[in-house]
């Protein structure tokens, strides 16, 4: 579609395909943009899989055992964990709006290696065809949980080889992401763009990209020590030949830890960006907020034994992680107050961007904050293993991260689709999903508190209550879901056509057109002055 | 478009930086095991053949060498100079190799592989020894053939002219990638052949 | 607007003699050490001290870690110390059970 930018016409990167013809334009693109789109689309179906098993679960926990067998069940939470957590939200924010917004943002044409990042896309759709693999292969879909917790995932007859080498070659599509966004950030900033200039955004996608490239690697070894486990009765994990099944969920989290920062982190930086734009204020706070992404990477990656504080670990440990789990609240904190003291006084404009954001406080603070409950030693003991956890990890993971995807698809909808989405229809879908969320996951704390157990098909009457009230929230939350997505895709054919900055944000995307050229400037833009205002120069 | 030399030596580094952690990895298991099973790793290291343990980190520490002259001789624009360099490294590269392959085949033959019956009848700080030596071994070894196969695509490059004196970030990132390997077999070796 | 590239001077062959000298001058000393049946806290840490040694040589200059700026040097600091810190943490678990 060609549009009109000042009086010149010009041709967005939709219409200019590059070497090649129809689909292959867009399988073998390195343009970032094409990529970012490419992966949005795929991210989006996986998620839907994933809340297809989640509702699946849902419906099967009012009835138990009248919809799944418990073999089943374990299958379907094993497979909602893996597609939720590898396919959708580890990925999530880097490979959607990072990969069609980083170089933008700092005024460059593309990434440091396109096509190396070409080469993490299609490593991507491999280890989602190999995971989707190991649930239709001869022999049962992988049972252990996503956490693959030896000595199970090592002795059982599932599929589970096959699961785990998807989830390596994921890994590797994530490291190679993470490098190219850290090698990008420090090469290709535009002339002027000094490091305390940066969007916060790209501070966030520049402290996960360390994060993915220092954390994935123990994954990867850890997920080679399975397989070898399962074919050459190597037992680094399996007491019976020395070994120590401890030593395994060291391994485990030692990654999947930090892998929540590369979920949270990136949604933190989304946030920042939108808050500003809509109170029409300079952001709180900016050298504070740049330097807590670093702070919360680095020593966020020292807690995870916080995972483990009923496993058998040493006491000592127990204590020092939990200390360090206290200290790593400090920074998100910093964050939040800084969020907060950016609306005070501001004129807010009441849009669905903002109302993500907006419940992205309330709903991350909630999680953080149970995060500290369940950090605590004594309460610990009592809350691992239990729905209290389960509800947890979804306000950070889904009220958290989800909802700043919800915010950025909004906010990033007219730069990447040139339409704008209808405004009404988005606000009812926000409403429903909020009220969904709740009902679905609030009732998990009290459940969980009560003493109900996670990844249990079954259970006494008691939390027959809560279990409803939670499965009715999940068909309010599926209902909120289709609403929303129905409107964004039917305004993706049908929207308005969406100017250049529709909210007026100061940031470089909101300066070309929407959307974007394929050499994204016309001419690469020099920053002069203030951190969000640029000039350019001729 | 995509980045200049720097970048491209940035990338390198940073990619060296993940394997350090996935290598790692084995590493942490391996101070753990040792840390509680001493005793069975001496005896266990017993096995190991020091001499050609010894002989294989001379081949590396060499084959480092030959490739640091290879790439300082492009930058003289000794092109035909660093070819040959470049496959003198690959040939250390393969020595190292055949005499991994003997060591290994020795101990096959004693039946000591992993869940073996000879070796699941001895003590389990040795089949937690033996276990790591190969996994450490193996995944170290993948690692110099991969080195190998990237330098014989670095020596066509070079044939071809398209490594040059004033585009020779190829070469030099390969060479960062072979330094590394060595690095990683100069703390296997000790931790392996040298136990006390 | 960019510095110029290859900037870094080639190495010369002599100064990587001389390292490959020290390097096997080294491995000479780790075999050596291992014959001296130490006590049991330094048979551990003599061998990783001296193959430390070694790697530094291969770092800094075989891998030309001399000729880089800073923050390349400060991100291999960075890598180490994770490393390190997730070793350490684990032997809190370990070492006190």
């Amino acid at each position: 579609m060609t549009g009109k930018k000042g009086s010149a016409r010009y041709t967005s990167f939709y219409q200019e395909p590059g070497r090649y013809k129809g689909i292959l334009s867009w399988l073998m693109s390195t343009d970032h943009k094409r990529i970012g789109i490419m992966y949005t689309l795929a991210l989006l179906s996986f998620f839907a899989a994933g809340a297809c098993a989640g509702l699946l679960m849902r419906l099967s926990l009012i009835a138990p055992g009248k919809i799944l067998s418990a073999q089943t069940y374990n299958e379907v939470f094993t497979v909602h964990g893996i597609i939720m957590i590898f396919l959708f939200v580890i990925p999530g924010i880097p490979v959607a709006f990072g990969n069609f917004f980083l170089p933008i943002l700092i005024g460059a044409r593309d990434v440091a290696f396109p096509r190396l990042n070409r080469l993490s896309w299609w490593l991507y759709l491999t280890g989602a065809a190999i995971i989707f693999l190991s649930l239709s292969l001869h022999g049962r879909p992988p049972d252990t949980g996503w956490t693959f917790y030896a000595p199970l995932s090592v002795e059982s007859q599932a599929n589970i080889s096959v699961a785990v080498f998807g989830v390596f070659v994921l890994g590797f599509s994530s490291i190679l992401t993470g490098l190219n966004f850290v090698t990008t950030v420090h090469r290709l900033r535009a002339p002027g763009m000094g490091w305390f200039r940066l969007p916060l955004f790209v501070w966030t996608l520049y402290a996960t990209g360390w994060v993915q490239m220092l954390a994935t690697p123990v994954l990867a070894i850890t997920l080679v020590f399975i397989i070898l486990g399962r074919f050459l009765g190597v037992g680094f994990f399996d007491p019976a030949k020395g070994g120590d099944p401890i030593l395994y969920e060291h391994l485990f989290w030692i990654y999947s830890h930090p892998a929540v920062y590369i979920m949270l982190l990136p949604a933190m930086g989304i946030i920042s960006e939108i808050i500003p734009v809509f109170s029409k204020e300079r952001i709180f706070g900016y050298t504070a907020i740049a330097l807590s992404a670093i702070a919360i990477a680095s020593v966020g990656s020292l807690v995870w034994g916080h995972h483990m504080l009923t496993s058998g670990m040493s006491d000592t440990a127990r204590v020092i992680f939990s200390l360090i789990t206290f200290i790593v609240a400090v920074p998100s904190g910093v964050k939040v107050f800084n969020w907060v003291a950016t609306l005070y006084k501001g004129s807010i404009v009441i849009v669905t961007p903002l109302l993500y954001a907006l419940s992205f406080i309330l709903l991350f603070s909630i999680g953080g904050l149970t995060g500290l409950i369940i950090g605590a030693l004594a309460p610990n003991l009592k809350l691992h293993g239990t729905y209290f956890i389960v509800a947890h990890f979804h306000y950070v993971m889904f009220g958290g991260a989800g909802f700043a995807i919800l915010a950025g698809l909004h906010y990033w909808f007219p730069k990447t689709t040139g339409r704008m989405y209808d405004e009404v229809k988005a606000k009812i879908g926000w409403l429903v999903l909020f009220i969904g969320f709740n009902a679905l996951y609030f009732s998990m704390f009290i459940l969980g508190y009560q003493g109900m157990p996670r990844r249990y098909f079954d259970y006494p009457p008691q939390y027959f209550t809560g279990h409803l009230v939670s499965t009715i929230g999940s068909w309010i939350l599926a209902a909120g879901l289709i609403i929303i997505f129905g409107n964004l895709v039917r305004s993706a054919f049908k929207g308005k056509k969406a100017p250049a900055n529709p909210w007026q944000g100061r940031t470089l995307e909101w300066q070309i057109p929407s959307p974007p050229p394929a050499e994204n400037f016309e001419k690469l833009p020099v920053i002069r002055g203030d951190r969000y205002e640029v000039k350019r120069k001729g | 478009m995509g980045v200049d030399y720097e970048g491209k030596k940035i990338g390198m580094w940073m990619f060296l930086f993940t394997e350090l952690l996935f290598f790692g990895g084995m590493f942490l298991l391996y101070s753990v095991f040792r840390y509680r099973f001493p005793l069975d790793f001496h005896a266990a290291a017993a096995h190991e053949n020091v001499w050609l343990g010894s002989v294989n980190t001379f081949i590396l520490l060499t084959s480092s060498f030959a490739i640091a002259l290879a790439i300082s001789a492009m930058r003289k624009g000794r092109s035909r100079l660093s070819a040959s360099l470049q496959l003198a490294t690959i040939g250390m590269g393969i020595a190292f190799l055949c005499i991994k392959s003997v060591e290994w085949a020795t101990k096959i033959q004693l039946g000591l592989y992993p869940n073996s019956p000879v070796l699941l009848q001895k003590g389990p700080g040795e089949v937690l020894f033996f276990g790591l030596y190969y996994v450490m071994t193996g995944i170290h070894g993948l690692h110099v053939l991969i080195g190998i196969c990237v330098i014989a695509f670095m020596v066509v490059l070079t044939r071809r002219k398209k490594i040059t004196r004033q585009n020779p970030i190829k070469l030099e990132n390969t060479g960062l990638y072979w330094h590394f390997v060595d690095i990683v077999w100069i703390y296997l070796f000790p931790l392996f052949y040298l136990i006390t | 607007m960019r510095k110029a590239d290859t900037q870094i001077p080639a190495g010369s062959y002599a100064t990587y003699a001389v390292v490959w000298l020290a390097l096997v001058a080294l491995l000479g000393a780790t075999i050596a050490v291992a014959k001296m049946h130490l006590l049991v806290r330094y048979s551990v840490l003599a061998p990783l001290a001296i193959a430390s040694a070694k790697a530094g040589l291969v770092l800094i200059y075989f891998m030309h870690l001399r000729y880089e700026g800073w923050f390349l040097k400060s991100m291999l600091l960075v890598t180490v110390a994770t490393l390190t810190a997730f070793i350490a943490l684990t032997f809190v678990d370990v070492w006190y059970r």
